[in-house]
C-alpha cells in the first residue's frame, strides 16, 4: 500500500486539521509533513490540507478530553519544537490516547508518549530559559526592545508571562530567527513583523536607537554581575552549564564593556 | 545658559558615577549571603502595576562561581557598629565604607526589574546607629517600592537583629520574605566569634514575624481582604566551617528552626576566608563547599523524602561522609531494609532507594499501574541504576544476588561513578537543577 503524505500549513490549526483527515478516512500508512520542512517520500502520494480551525477544534476538543491537562500542554510543547518528524510521533500518542480509556500521557513506557514528554520537557526548558535570559533595552521610543534566537518556537509560550509581569511598559520580543515578534502596547499583545536597517547588530546597543539611561543601567547592571561573584568559588564548567554560551550575545552582562 | 546645561550634565555625570562606586561596594558586601530564592510568593500584578510576584522564581543569570541570580542582592550600608569575627563589613576591618540613600535603591530596583534583570529586591543592611534607626530605613525602600511605584516583584529584607516589633510588622506588610542570619550554628561559637551580639536578639525578630504569620492565616479566613504578611515566609542562614562545629550539630540547630519557627529554608553557606584573626580559618584554606553539598542533600532529605534528622546524624555518625551522598551512606548502614521491590513498595520505601529522586519516584508510581517495570523501564524512566540496582529488584530476574557488605557496594558504586561524584564537588545548585 501507498503511504498518504500529508501537507499541512505549519501552524497547529493546520496540523489538527490533518489529523482530522486521518481519522476521517480512516488512515493507517500516513505522514503529516509542514510545507516548509517537507521531504519528498519516493512512492507516496501527497495530498495538500486546508486549515480549518472548526475541525481543528474538534480534534483537539476530543484530545483534551482524554488526557490530563498536562499531556494535552505536552503535545502542544512538542508540536513547538518543530523538530522534523514530530507530527508523526504526535499523531502516534493521539491514536493511542483514543484508544485508551484514560492517563494515556502517564505511560512513560509507551514510545510515543516518552518521545512526546521529552519534547515538551525540551521545549518547556527552552521557554523558561527564554524568560529568564530575555534582555529588554530602552528605545528612544520608550520601547523596551529584546532580541532572541531561540532554539525553538517559543514566543507563543512566554506572551502570558511578559504581559502580566510587564503591564505598565511597552514592549517587543522579536525573534530574529523565525523573522516574528511579540508587541505589547499597554493594552494587548499582537504578532509582528518588523524591517530592520540593513546591517543592524541586534547584539549592539547604537545610541541612534537606544535611550541615553540606556547605557548606563546596562552599565550598572554589569558592574553588580561582576561584583556579586565570589573569585575563590569559581566553577565556570557550572557557570556555561546553566548558562551555556549559545546565549550569551543577547545577555547585557556578557556584553564586553 | 549654555553653562547651566553643562553644568547639569556634569552633575548627572558625577551622580552616575557616585551610584556606581556605591554599587561595586555593596553588592560586593552583600555576596556571601547565600539566599537568592525569590519563590514562594503569591504576589500578583495588580492595577496594571509593574511586575508580579507569582509562582516559581526565575534565575535570570549566574555568577561565574555558579550561583543564581535573581535578585538584586545589596546593602544598604556597609558601615557598622558590631564587629563580628566572620563578617567583611565588621567595623575594624579596613575597607571601603558606603551607603546608599533611600531613592537610589528604589531607582536602581525598578530600572533592573523593567529590563529583566532580576525578580526583584534582597536587601540587607550593616548595622549603623541602632537596630531600629537601621531597620527603620529598610522599610522606608520596601514601603516606596510597593506604594509609590506600584511594584509588585520580589522583595526580601533582612530582619536586624534586636528591632522593634513595630518595624517588624510593618516589614512584614511590604516584603515577601524576611530572614535573619543566625550565621554561627552554636551559642559558644556566637560567643566566640562575635562577642556584642546574643542570640535572643536573632529570635526575637523571627518570633515576631512568625506570630504575625500566624495571625494573618487566621485574619485571612474571616476577612478575605487582610493585607499580606510575608507571603513567602522566613529564612535564615549558618555559616559553615568557621567555628568547629559537626554536621550533628548543624542539621539539630537547622531542624530545631524548621520545627520552632515554621522557616522556609535554612541556607548553609561555606566559610570564604576573609580575615587573618587566628580564631577563624585562615586566608586561602579551601572553601568548604563539598560539605556545604552534603548539608544541602541533608536538609532536603528532611524535608522532602520523609526522613528523620536522627536517622541520618546522631550520636554515632556526627559527620557526613563526603565521598557519597547522606541517602546512599544511610542505606550502606540499613542494608537489612533493602532490596525494595519496586512494583509494590510503597511511596517512603521508593524514595529511600539511592539514586531515585522524588521525580522518578512519582514516575514510578504512575508507571507501574500500566505494567511491571523491568530495569529497561526504569532507565527510560531516569533512575540512576549505578546506585540503586544494589537496592532493589523489579519485574526481571536479573538482579544483585551476591551477599555483598556496604563497604563491598559502596566500592563497586564509587568505581563507576566518577562524573557523578565531580558534578556534586561543585556546589549545591547542581542539588536545585
Ligand atoms: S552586625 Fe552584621 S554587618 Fe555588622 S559585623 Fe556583624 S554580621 Fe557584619
Amino acid at each position: 500500500m501507498i503511504a498518504k503524505n500529508l501537507i499541512y500549513d505549519g501552524t497547529f490549526d493546520g496540523f489538527l486539521s490533518a489529523v482530522f483527515y486521518v481519522f476521517e478516512h480512516k488512515l493507517k500508512q500516513v505522514r503529516i509533513q509542514n510545507e516548509f520542512t517537507m521531504q519528498q517520500g519516493l512512492f507516496s502520494d501527497n495530498e495538500t490540507i486546508v486549515t480549518e480551525e472548526v475541525k481543528a477544534n474538534r480534534v483537539w476538543k476530543g484530545v483534551k478530553s482524554k488526557l490530563s491537562s498536562k499531556g494535552s500542554y505536552q503535545l502542544y510543547y512538542a508540536f513547538l519544537s518543530e523538530q522534523i518528524g514530530v507530527e508523526d510521533f504526535l499523531l502516534d500518542y493521539m491514536r493511542y490516547a483514543f484508544e485508551k480509556k484514560s492517563n494515556a500521557d502517564k505511560d512513560y513506557s509507551h514510545p510515543s508518549v516518552l518521545k512526546i514528554a521529552q519534547l515538551a520537557k525540551s521545549v518547556g526548558r527552552e521557554k523558561h530559559r527564554m524568560e529568564a535570559f530575555v534582555r529588554f533595552r530602552l528605545t528612544k521610543d520608550d520601547i523596551y526592545f529584546a532580541s532572541i534566537e531561540p532554539d525553538f518556537n517559543v514566543l507563543p509560550l512566554i506572551e502570558k508571562h511578559f504581559k502580566r509581569r510587564y503591564a505598565d511598559q511597552k514592549w517587543v520580543i522579536y525573534d530574529i530567527k523565525r523573522g516574528y515578534g511579540l508587541f505589547y502596547d499597554l493594552d494587548h499583545v499582537e504578532i509582528i513583523n518588523m524591517d530592520f536597517p540593513a546591517g543592524f547588530d541586534f547584539t549592539k546597543t547604537e545610541s541612534e536607537f537606544f535611550a541615553t539611561q540606556e547605557f548606563e543601567f546596562q552599565k550598572l547592571w554589569q558592574d553588580y554581575f561582576k561584583a556579586t561573584n565570589i573569585e575563590s568559588r569559581k566553577n565556570m564548567k557550572l557557570h556555561i552549564r546553566h548558562v551555556p554560551k549559545r546565549y550569551w550575545k543577547y545577555l547585557s552582562e556578557k556584553q564586553p564593556n | 545658559m549654555i553653562q547651566k546645561i553643562l553644568k547639569k550634565k556634569e552633575e548627572k555625570e558625577l551622580s552616575f558615577q557616585r551610584t556606581q562606586e556605591k554599587l561595586k561596594i555593596l553588592a560586593d558586601a552583600a555576596k556571601y549571603d547565600v539566599s537568592c530564592s525569590s519563590s514562594g510568593s503569591k504576589r500578583a500584578n495588580t492595577n496594571k502595576g509593574l511586575g508580579d510576584a507569582t509562582g516559581m522564581g526565575i534565575c535570570h543569570s549566574y555568577t561565574e562561581d555558579g550561583r543564581c541570580v535573581s535578585l538584586l542582592k545589596i546593602l544598604l550600608t556597609n558601615y557598622c557598629i558590631f564587629d563580628c569575627a566572620y563578617c567583611v563589613t565588621r567595623k575594624s576591618n579596613d575597607i571601603k565604607r558606603a551607603a546608599f540613600k533611600v531613592q537610589e535603591v528604589v531607582d536602581l530596583t525598578i530600572n533592573f526589574y523593567r529590563r529583566n534583570y532580576i525578580e526583584g529586591l534582597f536587601l540587607s543592611s550593616g548595622i549603623f546607629k541602632s537596630a531600629d534607626y537601621t531597620m527603620e530605613r529598610l522599610v522606608a525602600v520596601a514601603k516606596k517600592l510597593r506604594l509609590e511605584e506600584n511594584f509588585n516583584g520580589y522583595i526580601h529584607l533582612k530582619s536586624i537583629p534586636g528591632a522593634s516589633d513595630e518595624l517588624m510588622r510593618e516589614a512584614g506588610l511590604y516584603a515577601d520574605r524576611l530572614s535573619v542570619n543566625i550565621e554561627i550554628p552554636t551559642e559558644a561559637g556566637l560567643k566566640k566569634l562575635a562577642p556584642d551580639k546574643n542570640r535572643e536578639d536573632f529570635i526575637k525578630p523571627m518570633v515576631k514575624v512568625k506570630n504575625e504569620i500566624i495571625q494573618y492565616k487566621a485574619e485571612k479566613k474571616i476577612i478575605k481582604t487582610t493585607p499580606k504578611f510575608a507571603p513567602a515566609g522566613q529564612s535564615t542562614q549558618m555559616i559553615i566551617g568557621a567555628s568547629g562545629e559537626n554536621d550533628f550539630q548543624i542539621m539539630q540547630t537547622s531542624n530545631h528552626f524548621y520545627k520552632n519557627y515554621n522557616l522556609k529554608r535554612v541556607y548553609y553557606s561555606g566559610y570564604v576566608p576573609i580575615s587573618y584573626d587566628n580564631r577563624l580559618p585562615q586566608i586561602g584554606s579551601a572553601v568548604p563547599m563539598l560539605r556545604e553539598n552534603r548539608l544541602y542533600q541533608t536538609d532536603w532529605l528532611m524535608r522532602f523524602y520523609g526522613f528523620d534528622v536522627s536517622e541520618i546524624l546522631n550520636q554515632q555518625h556526627q559527620n557526613l561522609d563526603l565521598d557519597v551522598d547522606p541517602k546512599l551512606s544511610w542505606a550502606l548502614r540499613n542494608l537489612h531494609e533493602f532490596p525494595v521491590d519496586v512494583n509494590t513498595a510503597d511511596k517512603r520505601m521508593l524514595a529511600r532507594i539511592p539514586g531515585l529522586g522524588m521525580k522518578s519516584v512519582y514516575k514510578i508510581l504512575n508507571a507501574r499501574r500500566f505494567r511491571r517495570l523491568n530495569w529497561e523501564h526504569l532507565k527510560k524512566i531516569g533512575v540512576a541504576l549505578n546506585r540503586a540496582q544494589y537496592f532493589m529488584v523489579c519485574d526481571s530476574n536479573q538482579f544483585e544476588k551476591r551477599d555483598l557488605t556496604p563497604e563491598k557496594i559502596k566500592g563497586l558504586i564509587l568505581q563507576n561513578s566518577n562524573s557523578k561524584y565531580q558534578k556534586t564537588l561543585s556546589n549545591q545548585l547542581s542539588l536545585f537543577s
